[in-house]
């Protein structure tokens, strides 16, 4: 593991230009293996191979075209798979992120329609929602001491049945109604949901968000205090607090971060849909806290990356859709998308497992 | 209480203004089109009140939570309640094992009868077999068309899913298509497997099957979109739920493809963009007929001692067509959600 991605000494200095020859730990390893170290490395050389195979097998992604669709699926869940390494990194995990998407979807849809405002205002109290949920979350982890496994386990049960039983209550249906004729869904389509020009190529504008978030991350977890702060809170709580770490501010602003996250991808799927189903979402947090770890981010916290997890999102989507355009035998999509994602893991593992070991 | 003390108005002055402010705020951001005052407050089928005692009935299905389908379905057995004086105890789980569960507390709550859905059938047999020996009487809907009567069940409501998927390979020859995609929502259910097999059956273009993730809607936009880019020869997409086939028609449109796009089951935006013409038709198994023909005929069996479809033939509740000629009779109905 590099400095950039330790716990202790990120508590007092800003860690990314500290690096000196005549730090202890890396003075004596070449530029390579120090690269190799590095947390995303791994999952990198993973999406390059997935990236590679599929150039080779399935000729239709060498089209512009696909790739912007393969990486339009990869920004769905890599945007949420952000906030939720972040959270990781800090030490957290949120099993509510998946039906936490919905339920913001469903909160903006409801609201505008039933109460016919423009539905602008649903979006402004969807995000209040949002991060009500992701405070709840933080404040039951720090109050109790209880796993965030437990607490999380809980609100994606509460969630799941709110979800269902307010829909049908408000809309006597399961699904919401449609709001593309109402004020102001024009404009926030165009913000949550556009699309633009590339030469010749649709892009969808969730990439832009994608790599603008990814690159905001990075910044904020290798640059701020706020970011040793997560490196300090997921590493070693007791000790952070210790040198004056605010850790129930940072823990609850981390789940309220992946609210934020949910808040987004709600908004683009209910401006792209139209309409929300209720009953959806589930199992989409196993895939966003996949590609974090994916990414190099480990299930015990204190250690990962923000860029990892691009790349283990783009992995997802790559696969997903490369089975596609390869043209297999459906039957096997699920075994073919298992085997994959677990053969750019073991890569992950060797190849840091190899430049630590020297 | 003296509550004029001047400091607690001087309290509640700014909190009043607030709400005011916010009322007035929200006032100004109100939607001059669409939203809940636009749609039409309509009531739904009703059809007075039966005056026989009041019975209790169990429907017990596989129903995942959150589908529009099986919602229509609860809807026409609610309905059917309401008429008949039934008091209707719903219940669904789609895991067999969890389903049988279910259908053993019904048992154990002397209900007067049984509507059961056999999506797994060897799994619901002992359990059936207990409310027989209860001498509770048993009815199926909406799947298990073939195997309803080896497992003792009185009748049964729903559509034979390869007969529906031969109807819509049929009409896919009338329409002149050449190469379809059948797309899977669930991985391993039977009945959506069957669908498209009848499909495969009497199309006599080709029919591929794709899966995709049915609980999370922009990935199945890209895996349509990565279907239709990666074989151009495709010029029709057959979704098997109608959420499934608008968004089938925005993956159409980013792949630049000129698919046409067909579904099995209904519901009130499909009917719009039946007529709109961005879909071109759906198969409709009438889901609100079934939920309504099971509760209606456990009342009937009870208080006459009928047999639908004389006990031993299912009566079939598709598959009916719905395309441009007909969308408009079938429109108002799927707007209040029980088409």
């Amino acid at each position: 593991m590099s400095m950039t991605q330790h716990a202790e000494p990120a508590v007092t200095t800003p860690p990314a230009p500290g690096r000196k020859d005549s730090d202890g730990r890396t003075a004596r390893r070449s530029l390579a293996i120090r690269l190799l170290a590095r947390p995303e490395v791994g999952v990198f050389l993973g999406a390059v191979a997935v990236y590679v195979f599929f150039l080779i097998t399935a000729p239709p992604v060498r089209d512009g075209s696909s790739m912007a669709n393969i990486l339009y699926q990869s920004s769905t869940i890599g945007i949420m798979a952000l906030p939720v390494a972040l959270l990781m990194i800090g030490g957290e995990f949120d099993l509510s992120a998946g039906v936490a998407v919905i339920t913001s979807a469903l909160t903006a849809s409801m609201l505008s329609y039933q109460l016919t405002m423009n539905v602008w205002v649903g979006v402004v109290v969807a995000l209040l929602v949002s991060l009500a949920v992701g405070f709840f979350n933080g404040w039951m982890v720090v109050k109790t001491g209880l796993p965030s496994f437990l607490i999380t386990l809980g609100t994606f049960l509460i969630l799941q049945g709110v979800n269902l039983a307010v829909t049908k209550l408000v809309t006597t249906n399961v699904a919401t109604d449609d709001i593309s004729d109402m004020d102001g869904f024009g404009q926030a389509r165009k913000v949550f949901a556009s699309s633009f020009d590339v030469g010749g190529v649709q892009v969808k504008i969730t990439i832009v968000y994608w790599l603008v978030f990814a690159a905001i991350a990075t910044w904020v977890l290798l640059r701020t205090k706020y970011g040793n702060w997560i490196f300090a809170v997921g590493g070693n709580k007791e000790s952070a607090r210790a040198v004056g770490v605010p850790v129930a501010f940072t823990k609850i602003s981390l789940f309220m971060l992946v609210g934020f996250g949910a808040w987004f991808v709600g908004m683009h799927q209910l401006f792209t849909f139209n309409t929300v189903q209720s009953g959806e979402g589930v199992g989409q947090e196993l895939i966003y806290i996949s590609a974090a770890v994916i990414g190099g981010c480990l299930l015990t916290g204190g250690a990962g990356s923000a860029i990892g997890p691009v790349f283990g999102a783009f992995m997802f989507g790559m696969v997903q859709q490369g089975i596609v355009y390869a043209g297999w035998n459906p039957d096997w999509f699920k075994a073919f998308l298992g085997v994959m994602l677990l053969g750019a893991v073991l890569i992950n593992l060797w190849v840091s497992r190899t430049a630590t070991r020297r | 209480m003296d509550s004029s003390s001047p400091s607690r108005s001087r309290r509640i002055a700014p909190v009043v203004a607030m709400a005011a402010a916010v009322a007035l705020t929200l006032a100004g951001c109100s939607s001059s089109s669409g939203g809940k005052k636009s749609e039409e407050s309509a009531d739904g089928a009703s059809a007075g009140k039966a005056s026989t005692p009041q019975m209790t009935v169990a429907l017990v299905t596989h129903q995942s939570p959150g589908d529009t389908f099986w919602d229509i379905v609860r809807k026409g057995a609610e309905a059917a309640a309401a008429k008949d004086n039934v008091k209707l105890v719903y219940s669904a789980d789609p895991n067999a094992g969890n389903q049988a569960t279910l259908i053993q507390n019904a048992i154990d709550q002397k209900v007067d009868g049984i509507a059961v859905t056999l999506a797994k059938p060897d799994a619901l047999k002992d359990v059936v077999a207990k409310a027989k020996a209860a001498k509770i009487p048993v009815v199926g809907l909406n799947s298990g068309v073939s195997e309803w009567k080896n497992l003792g069940l009185m009748e049964f409501f729903g559509q034979d899913e390869t007969v529906a998927g031969e109807a819509l390979g049929n009409r896919l020859n009338s329409e002149g298509a050449k190469k379809a995609v059948c797309v899977i929502q669930e991985q391993g259910n039977i009945g959506l497997t069957q669908r498209c097999a009848g499909v495969k059956k009497t199309f006599s273009g080709t029919t591929e099957t794709l899966y995709v993730n049915g609980t999370d809607m922009p990935s199945v936009k890209s895996t349509i979109t990565a279907k239709l880019s990666q074989d151009k020869a495709i010029d029709y997409v057959v979704t098997l739920g109608a959420p499934f086939a608008l968004t089938a028609v925005q993956s159409a449109s980013d792949a630049g493809s000129k698919a046409k796009i067909a579904t099995f089951d209904l519901n009130k935006d499909l009917t719009s963009a039946i007529s709109k013409g961005t879909i071109q038709f759906a198969v409709d198994q009438q889901p609100y007929l079934q939920g309504y023909l099971a509760i209606d005929s456990l009342w009937l069996y009870k208080n006459n001692g009928n047999y639908m479809g004389g006990g031993e033939q299912p009566v079939l509740t598709g598959p009916a067509f719905v395309d441009k000629s007909n969308v408009d009779a079938v429109a108002s109905f799927a707007a209040k959600g029980t088409r």
